[in-house]
């Protein structure tokens, strides 16, 4: 049945998060950018909000709610619009968690989900972005092959969110044809940690490089287990999370652009009155809401178990494209005042370039 | 829940349509060539089959909304042609306006009739405030005078909703409706328009020289003029909320053609259409198309979004706009790229391509125009009135 109804408790969780959004996250975001530095007191509080814990099996000491894809779209829009740096910052945990929560083996679950259900923050990152030229994450250099009962690892993966602290990373690679993932532990004989990327954007989130130098893990090191997983699906997954991201941003722009030129004014009137400005403000909200609604489509297939590539790479490539031109326009309504620091557009325009290039990373 | 997957109800409705639209479309390239010829009331293969609308009785409540299969089936005619039809539904826009304006009697009067509606004049398009044609009250008997164009349904309709001012001094308030039926002395059908697309569509040119109607047939009755605000006017633009959607499905649904005539030309060129990979991994050619795929595609869920709240009963004006901004930018896109990546091939009158890409022009311009949609969606976005942005 086609419909856009959000149920009550979606809604609740959409109003409470666009308060924390707005209270906590905003009032943090320049000076996070700014000194490069994450907020610890952020991230405590973020936890408390259970954004991780919640969909974790009542097994593994999690809230045991239903996956939601839709729900965690939904949310990740709203913690977006307050900063993209945080919210990765916040989710990167729950990225990993859902991935062995969709296709870990119960073995794997086990040893892994309670690590996100406990007091504190606790990071573990998905390793999925490499630095070559026109990257392609369905054909990663990063290679695995056997040995023994288990594998050999060796690539390059960067912007591995929270690569500073994260305890355990997914390394998405090839093996023997198709694809894989594999949890590398932190302390992996032959894995490499940079320091922290210096980044255009999202310079609050730690991110690092990841260099796996014949790394030898265990058969049970294989996401899935002998069967392996779908990693398309967890690719389908990240790309609607990562357009999710991209819904906030440009909303957030466009929220921000609208009180300014109706206060702005240049030759007795607000700019807004004039067509010029105002036909961009409403191709901006045109494109904010087209683009939300590919990203609840291709989350609504993959909460259903519905094939959703197609409609994931529609989410995620459209978002790419609209989101940058969104935060382009933003500057522009701007002037002057768009390309000074004191305001956020500026830093969601280098957001907006910075996410749309992104593979992995988040998860819904 | 948040749901993009018609039901198995909604699925046989639409795989009728679309078997329809398959016959519907051996016609396209005949009524387009022959201008003046009508296509028939009712296909020779649609004889003593039933009109898909009948397949709505019966519908659970776990079935999409009516609103929505509206839309659906809209865009699902004209995937096989604009014009054509296995049986020509009655009703016209006119009908819409009667529905949410007319009195109980009025209805009872016109219900079943097609009402065409003419709003359009040579000398006003997108601002209904400037419409000239007049209407004057003389005894029980209103006298209209003007002329109208581009009426939809004008030569076959049996009557008219025609916008007419009662008195131009008052502006947009002295804005009235009025419904003429065929054959009223000094009512002319003048021509049958020829456009660039949509050819065989009933496009008509309307001339009224001193045409008397009964009192009675002001549409919703009430002939006061409200000397300020414009409560009269919005009244008559409350019928748009469904009718800018659907003429967004209108266009989707012909947008929708294009690329799947698109997709088998390139896969049977041997371009492999594949969607996991990265955005730099496929042809050139091959990222375009999908390109323009995503761009149907939100273009779709536009109107889908404006019609699921109407569904709901709750206030779509905005959305209607998106959607009518949306698509109607969408669908040009979307088949002048097709001509664009079939090249040569794609602009040959043997495919119905070149003429879904004339076709599909209209959907930026009637029912309001994209410059219109925006200045409604910037005044909603900004709070701002007519007067403050214009």
């Amino acid at each position: 049945m086609i419909s856009f109804k959000l149920e009550e408790e979606q809604q609740i969780a959409r109003d409470a998060l666009r308060e924390f959004a707005d209270q906590v996250m905003r009032p943090i975001a320049r000076e996070c950018d700014e000194e490069e530095k994450l907020s610890e007191e952020f991230l405590a509080q973020s936890w408390e909000l259970g954004l991780v814990s919640t969909q974790i099996p009542e097994a593994y000491g999690g809230g045991g709610e239903e996956r939601s894809p839709i729900t965690n779209a939904i949310i990740l829009e709203e913690l977006a619009w307050g900063d993209v740096a945080l919210a990765i910052a916040a989710l990167t945990p729950a990225a990993f968690a859902y991935a062995i929560v969709d296709h870990g083996t119960d073995d794997q679950k086990q040893a892994y989900l309670p690590l996100f259900c406990g007091d504190s923050y606790h990071a573990a990152a998905l390793a999925v972005n490499e630095p070559t030229v026109a990257f392609d994450p369905s054909i990663p250099r990063t290679v695995a092959e056997a040995k023994g009962d288990g594998f050999v690892i060796s690539g390059v993966k960067s912007f591995v969110a929270m690569g500073d602290r994260a305890s355990h990373f997914l390394v998405v690679a090839r093996n023997n044809g198709g694809l894989d993932a594999f949890i590398v532990p932190r302390d992996a004989e032959g894995l490499a940690i940079s320091k922290n990327e210096e980044n255009l954007g999202l310079r609050g989130l730690p991110t690092a490089t990841l260099e796996l130098e014949r790394v030898e893990l265990p058969a049970s090191a294989r996401l899935g287990g002998e069967a392996g997983s779908d990693v398309r699906q967890l690719l389908d997954n990240s790309r609607t999370a990562l357009a999710a991201a991209m819904v906030g941003v440009s909303r957030a722009v466009l929220e921000f652009a609208v009180p300014y030129a109706k206060e702005r004014e240049a030759f007795d009137q607000a700019i807004a009155q004039k067509q010029g400005i105002a036909f961009k403000l409403a191709n901006m909200h045109i494109e904010t809401e087209s683009t939300r609604w590919l990203v609840w489509k291709a989350a609504a297939q993959l909460e259903q178990g519905i094939d959703a590539t197609r409609s994931a790479h529609f989410a995620r490539g459209y978002a790419a494209e609209q989101s940058m031109w969104i935060a382009d326009q933003g500057v522009q309504v701007l002037g002057g005042h768009g390309f000074i620091r004191d305001h956020l557009i500026e830093l969601w325009f280098r957001s907006a370039r910075t996410i749309s290039v992104l593979e992995g990373t988040l998860g819904i | 829940m948040i749901d993009f997957e018609p039901t198995e109800g909604d699925q046989k409705i639409l795989d009728q349509v679309r078997a329809e639209a398959l016959i519907c479309r051996n016609y396209a390239r005949y009524y387009d060539e022959h201008e003046h010829e009508f296509p028939p009331e009712e296909l020779e293969e649609a004889k003593g089959k039933p009109n898909v609308y009948t397949m709505f009785a019966g519908r659970s409540e776990s079935d999409s909304g009516i609103g929505i299969m509206s839309m659906l089936i809209s865009a699902g005619q004209t995937w096989g042609d604009y014009s054509v039809r296995m049986h020509r539904g009655t009703g016209g826009l006119g009908n819409a306006a009667l529905r949410a304006a007319g009195t109980p009697e009025q209805n009872e009067k016109w219900g079943e009739t097609t009402l065409a509606m003419a709003i359009t004049e040579p000398g006003c398009g997108s601002d209904p405030s400037m419409v000239q044609t007049t209407a004057v009250l003389d005894g029980d008997e209103w006298v209209i005078n003007g002329e109208k164009i581009f009426v939809t349904t004008g030569c076959r309709c049996d009557g008219v909703v025609v916008w007419a001012t009662v008195d131009k001094s008052a502006g947009r308030a002295a804005i009235k409706s009025f419904l003429i039926e065929k054959g009223t002395p000094g009512f002319v059908v003048a021509q049958k328009e020829k456009k660039l697309g949509i050819r065989a569509d009933d496009t008509a040119a309307f001339v009224f020289s001193d045409c008397r109607i009964p009192r009675g047939n002001l549409l919703g009755g009430n002939e006061e003029v409200q000397q300020k605000g414009s409560g009269g006017f919005k009244g008559v633009m409350k019928t748009f909320n469904m009718t800018r959607p659907g003429v967004a499905a209108i266009g989707i649904g012909m947008a929708e053609a294009a690329l799947d005539f698109t997709r088998d030309c390139l896969t049977e060129a041997g371009f492999e259409i594949t969607y996991g990979g990265g955005l730099h991994s496929a042809p050139a050619v091959v990222d375009k198309f999908q390109r323009l795929e995503a761009k149907y595609e939100a273009a779709m869920l536009t109107i889908l979004r404006a019609a699921w709240l109407s569904d709901e009963g709750e206030a779509n004006n905005t959305e209607a706009s998106v959607c009518k901004a949306k698509t109607g930018e969408a669908v040009r896109q979307i088949t002048q790229g097709c001509i664009e990546i079939l090249g040569p091939m794609g602009i040959s009158r043997e495919h119905l391509l070149e003429k879904w890409f004339r076709d599909v022009r209209i959907t930026d311009i009637y029912e309001g125009t994209g410059e219109i949609q925006r200045m409604i969606i910037a005044r909603s976005l900004l709070g701002y009135t007519r007067k403050e942005l214009n």
